[in-house]
């Protein structure tokens, strides 16, 4: 089976703190991290390679030090790794970015399954993975907590975790699912995966490579041309202790978040 | 430049996630701003009643596309339908709340017609050069704000619980009309088995109060006092990642970066440290109460109010203050 996954790197918020703000953390933007939600991408796609066999080609566009994400993908386990860095591709909404992502797949050419990330925890569209499926033409299953495929009968079915229960589908290959955390627990790389990953050659495409022009993709290709960007005003916070025996203090909580009329 | 919102209404089976009519509320404030309609788009089966409540929460006028193959939301069918729809009216923007199906419709449909999607606005302002969005980036540690190349017509989803909306009025009219709603069941190849509702919890994103439990709870069974507070004040329950990687409470709980946003007008977090990752789920919550037997634990910097102590001493405790002063039931 070939299983396409994608993924994308993102600043490790763990680094943020009372001196270094979320701005700071985007522009100078060490040390990244694969984005969580990816973390569960890769899981998914390896396994699926276990169980049905086949080869895992991971996928990211970004710059040149995204290439620090591919190498944790193969050092997870995953066979291929490729990354598609272009000056041109800076500032590209989600859609221009799946644009590049289907261009990607389609030079790849087999591809039974995408599976990609619920969102990115920087640019938040939680969009990509579905306008992949929407330019490829193939059927989009998101929030899968449970996937069973078959690759011999060219179905699959997933139980998607939506806000009021759980819906089973089923449909047919290829097609792109997007996974939550509980549908796997992201293995750590093995001392072996990660040397063989630090050796690995990583490929790199460019927009030539894919055969598109600078119009389509990055700002000159996006509909959604961002305007700024910035730390959010601190809210004022200013915190009421409240002091006392339990019985005591949950009254008087109990006024104040009637007063506040929060209840 | 005048034209129409068209805005999706979200519905399940008839009934409308509420979320639907704090849409028709955000086109509203930008047709009084910039001028156009606001006109709702009912998909579903047997879904034509819900044309005239969207009327009565603000719609100008209702677009009802109504047939069997259209119960249940499967997002190619229903993009069919909004392509369809945006073929014959003149929208500069397709308006859609941010739940789950309203976020996937989103990026399906801003896909096949090319056009722009900016998702999960938190606000939205019709300026002098055209619309201004705001967005959250870095989960809530950066607010981005962005416009469109052109007129689209755009894709706009705006995040729950955020744009407030009104009381229906039985005194609005508005013309209702239906497109055809017939779909190819070859133009969907995806079919739904099964549904299983989860039973008895009220809806994490849709609650006005939140009740999560932490490490601090100890166990599964430490989630009862929690369980106890919430079901005092008809609140939801949540749970920090610890909670939930300790297998003491189901993910569908988890609140944070990997989890729920949520955006209650009172949120309680109970033997929760506040990490990062789990601010970025709740620090929007218009009360915060910690409870916490750690005087620095950074969850008391962002709350409003605020007990040093054991949270399975004073938890019940709350519960009982406020049965006490709510009597039976909540308020509402
Ligand atoms: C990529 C990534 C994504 C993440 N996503 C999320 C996410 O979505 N959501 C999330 O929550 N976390 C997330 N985390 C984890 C996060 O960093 C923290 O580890 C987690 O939130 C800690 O949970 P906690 O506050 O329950 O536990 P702790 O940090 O251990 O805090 C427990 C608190 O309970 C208090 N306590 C103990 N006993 C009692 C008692 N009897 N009474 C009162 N107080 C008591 C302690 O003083 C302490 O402050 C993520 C981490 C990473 C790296
Ligand atoms: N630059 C990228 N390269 C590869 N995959 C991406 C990229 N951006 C987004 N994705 C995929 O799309 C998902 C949703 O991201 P987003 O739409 O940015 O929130 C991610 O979890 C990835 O699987």
């Amino acid at each position: 089976m070939n299983i396409i996954a994608l993924i994308k790197q993102v600043p490790d918020t763990a680094q943020l703190s009372p001196i270094v703000d979320g701005l700071q953390l985007m522009q100078n933007g060490q040390p990244r991290i694969v984005n969580p939600w990816d973390e569960y991408t890769l899981e998914t796609a390896i396994q699926l390679k276990e169980s049905h066999g086949g080869k895992v080609t991971v996928l990211c566009v970004g710059k040149p030090e995204s290439v620090e994400a591919l190498k944790t993908g193969l050092a997870m386990g995953a066979d291929e790794a490729i990354l598609i860095s272009d000056d041109t591709l800076e500032g590209g909404d989600s859609l221009a970015t799946a644009r590049v992502l289907v261009k990607a797949i389609e030079k790849i050419g087999a591809c039974d399954i995408v599976v990609g990330g619920r969102a990115s925890i920087d640019d938040n569209h939680a969009a990509t993975a579905v306008q992949v499926a929407a330019l490829m033409d193939v059927p989009p299953i998101s929030y899968v907590a449970e996937l069973t495929v078959e690759p011999d009968a060219g179905h699959l079915k997933a139980v998607r975790l939506l806000e009021t229960g759980r819906e089973t589908v089923t449909t047919t290959l290829p097609a792109v699912v997007t996974v939550v955390k509980e549908i796997n627990e992201p293995r750590y790389p093995t001392f072996i995966g990660i040397r063989k990953a630090a050796n690995a050659e990583i490929l790199m495409w460019t927009l030539v490579d894919l055969g598109l022009e600078a119009e389509e993709v990055g700002v000159s290709g996006s509909k959604l041309i961002r305007t700024g960007l910035e730390v959010p005003q601190a809210r004022e916070a200013t915190l009421e202790l409240i002091e006392g025996a339990p019985g005591d203090a949950a009254r008087t909580l109990a006024e104040r978040l009637i007063e506040e009329q929060v209840i | 430049m005048q034209s129409d919102i068209l805005v999706w209404i979200d519905q399940n089976d008839g009934a409308v996630d509420p979320i639907a009519w704090e849409a028709v509320s955000a086109a509203r404030s930008l047709v009084m701003q910039a001028g156009g309609q606001v006109v709702a788009l009912v998909v579903g089966d047997g879904v034509e009643d819900l044309a005239q409540s969207a009327v009565q929460r603000g719609a100008d006028r209702a677009i009802v596309a109504s047939g069997s193959s259209l119960a249940g939301f499967r997002v190619r069918l229903y993009a069919a339908i909004v392509q369809r729809v945006v073929e014959s009216e003149s929208a500069s923007v397709i308006l859609i709340g941010a739940s789950q199906a309203g976020q996937e419709l989103a990026a399906y449909v801003s896909a096949r017609l090319g056009t722009g999607l900016a998702s999960d606005c938190v606000g939205l302002e019709a300026g002098a050069e055209g619309l201004v969005m705001t967005r959250p980036a870095l989960i809530g540690n950066l607010v981005a704000t962005a416009r469109f190349a052109d007129d689209g017509p755009n894709v706009i989803t705006v995040r729950r619980r955020v744009f407030s909306s009104s009381e229906p009025d039985p005194q609005r009219m508005g013309e209702v009309t239906r497109v055809d709603a017939a779909v190819a069941e070859a133009d969907d190849v995806t079919k739904i088995e099964s549904y299983e509702a989860a039973m008895g919890e009220v809806s994490l994103t849709d609650s006005k109060v939140v009740v999560s439990g932490g490490r601090g709870v100890g166990g599964a069974e430490g989630f009862e006092p929690i369980r106890g507070l919430a079901d005092a004040v008809g609140g939801a329950m949540g749970a920090s990642r610890a909670a939930v990687d300790a297998g003491w409470i189901p993910y569908a709980h988890q609140v944070g970066q990997t989890g729920k946003t949520v955006q209650p007008d009172l949120y309680i977090a109970c033997g929760i440290s506040g990490a990062i990752q789990h601010l970025a789920g709740m620090k929007t919550s218009k009360v915060i109460v910690a409870i916490n037997q750690d005087p620095d634990a950074p969850i008391f910097k962002h709350a409003h109010f605020g007990i040093v102590g054991d949270l399975f001493r004073y938890v019940p405790a709350l519960t009982e203050a406020l049965r006490e002063r709510l009597g039976e039931g909540p308020s509402g």
